[in-house]
């Protein structure tokens, strides 16, 4: 037992600082993703509630696919399907490009993830009260006044439950990116019991540490929340 | 209806009205990405390609059908024995149970793949001398194996909120009547608990269909496993959209399953509902 946690010291010896780096870049991409998922899935939620009936089909299509399609198989389209596309285009100018691992798990991760936080923002769009908006324009408000000082922050208090299961599964799947050999915890992982012969111990210690993870971004979630319905009466 | 577009109730409206040419922009562009697909996957599926990797498609869809609906099932057996500990008022009970679902929601599917299929090939001995080692050295069986013990943890937190769901007053009404406990358990609570169920339920068994592609990493050939292989001989791209057609299909069937099935069960208290 003395041996085997010998192997999780830090420097030449042991995976300790092999493990940190991969969790660093863990942590790096779930971040990365949520800025361009939670977006982008705003603005679908926006798009499944427009008049237009064309908008909403084309909003309708986007989450049916992308909650659809294996996280694993959109990650793949994405990086080769990019691969390709790019290799094309640079090859018309002679350059040599590459497309890399973190970007296209940001993008094929960021889609997913906008897909799903589409339907918690339109539940959450509809838990908000009429008489809001009703008031708002009362008050002589424009438009996109509305949306950020009214409707915006209450919409967040309603959606941050179902965000941060989101939130959590993003950084599970975040794993799958080590496939397309992005340098995550994972990889880490695996490059470290290919060198010592020891797969139960090393993928406990990254259960665990994906689990320490999991752990903070709920507390992370928590203040978020508590922030968030300040000046709402607890019942 | 929307709370942005019910602000107007004009009943003449009518449905080209509202149409934009935004609207307009983006489902052309879904057209046209349709399209490609189609052509694609036509492409990809000429006379040549198809005799060589059709089947190895079919028996890969099979295998993954085979993967999820033996995980699930495994899963929902496992799942209840978790959920009877998360309802426990045994504090020691419930605090295994709740730690054992923690760890499975907690942690990537994948690492709980490697955990069980890389681990288990340190122990060779010891499953050789359990006469356990036929099981842990096929890959589909590990994979299996880890979706189950992944599935019973969310189907034990659905199972048990179901339970807790039910108004106390429906058990203390059932004990007022006499009714043994595992009577009152199997025709009061669970029927109702069922109804909540259900729809996560569904969702669930999607999620399972989705994250089974995690098995083609440890080399199983389900669906996935095929796709890579094939894509591996040919780099043609169009198989990955061939992969991801079956399953958004496959998706969406097990979608319409549950509304049909929700529809049925909650019969006896839907709404009339009037135009």
């Amino acid at each position: 037992m003395q041996n085997l946690f010998s192997l999780l010291s830090y420097g030449a010896n042991g995976w300790g600082d092999e493990l940190l780096a991969g969790t660093l870049i863990t942590i790096a991409l779930s971040l990365a993703i949520l800025p361009v998922g939670l977006a982008a899935g705003f603005f679908i939620a926006l798009g499944k509630q427009s008049n237009d009936p064309l908008i909403r089909s084309a909003a309708g299509i986007y989450t049916t696919i992308f909650r659809g399609v294996p996280e694993l198989l959109t990650l793949f389209l994405v990086y080769y399907g990019a691969q390709s596309g790019v290799t094309a285009i640079a090859h018309m100018f002679g350059a040599q490009v590459e497309i890399s691992p973190f970007v296209a798990g940001m993008v094929a991760l960021g889609l997913v993830l906008s897909s799903y936080a589409s339907e918690v923002f339109l539940s959450a769009f509809r838990g908000i009260p009429h008489g809001q908006y009703e008031a708002a324009t009362a008050l002589g408000l424009r438009r996109g006044v509305t949306m950020r000082l009214v409707i915006f922050p209450q919409l967040v208090r309603l959606a941050l439950p179902g965000l941060s299961n989101l939130w959590l599964n993003v950084m599970k799947d975040t794993a799958l990116v080590s496939v397309i050999t992005l340098n995550d915890l994972l990889r880490q992982t695996t490059v470290a019991v290919a060198a010592t012969k020891q797969p139960f111990f090393f993928y406990t210690v990254a259960c665990f540490i994906y689990l320490v993870l999991s752990m903070a971004a709920s507390v992370g979630v928590w203040r978020v929340y508590v922030w968030s319905s300040r000046g709402v009466s607890h019942r | 209806m929307s709370v942005l577009t019910s602000i107007g109730h004009l009943p003449l409206r009518r449905w080209r009205d509202d149409v934009t040419t935004t609207g307009i922009v983006l489902m052309v562009l879904w057209a046209i990405a349709g399209i490609g697909i189609v052509y694609a996957v036509s492409q990809a599926l000429n006379p040549e390609h198809l005799t060589e990797y059709g089947g190895r498609v079919i028996s890969g869809f099979l295998l993954t059908i085979r993967l999820v609906v033996s995980s699930v099932a495994i899963g929902a057996v496992i799942s209840i024995p978790v959920a009877a500990g998360r309802l426990s008022s045994n504090r020691a009970i419930g605090a295994l149970a709740y730690a054992y679902s923690y760890f499975f929601r907690g942690t990537p599917l994948v690492a709980q793949l490697f955990l069980i299929y890389y681990g288990a090939g340190e122990f060779v001995g010891v499953f050789k001398a359990a006469g356990l080692w036929w099981f842990f050295r096929d890959a589909t069986n590990c994979a299996i194996l880890s979706f189950a013990m992944n599935t019973a943890a969310y189907q034990s937190e659905i199972l048990s909120g179901a339970v807790r769901n039910v108004p106390r007053g429906q058990r203390e009404a059932a004990s007022a009547l006499g009714l043994h406990r595992l009577v009152i358990l199997w025709r009061v609570v669970l029927p109702q608990a069922l109804i909540t169920a259900l729809r996560p339920y569904g969702n669930e068994v999607v999620l399972m269909v989705k994250a089974s592609a995690v098995a083609s990493i440890v080399t199983v050939l389900d669906l996935m496993g095929q796709t890579r292989f094939i894509f591996s001989k040919t780099y043609d791209l169009s198989f990955y959209l061939l992969a991801a057609v079956f399953y958004l299909v496959l998706v969406e069937l097990l979608g319409r399953a549950v509304d049909a099935i929700e529809r049925r069960i909650t019969r006896h208290i839907r709404r009339t509902e009037r135009a």
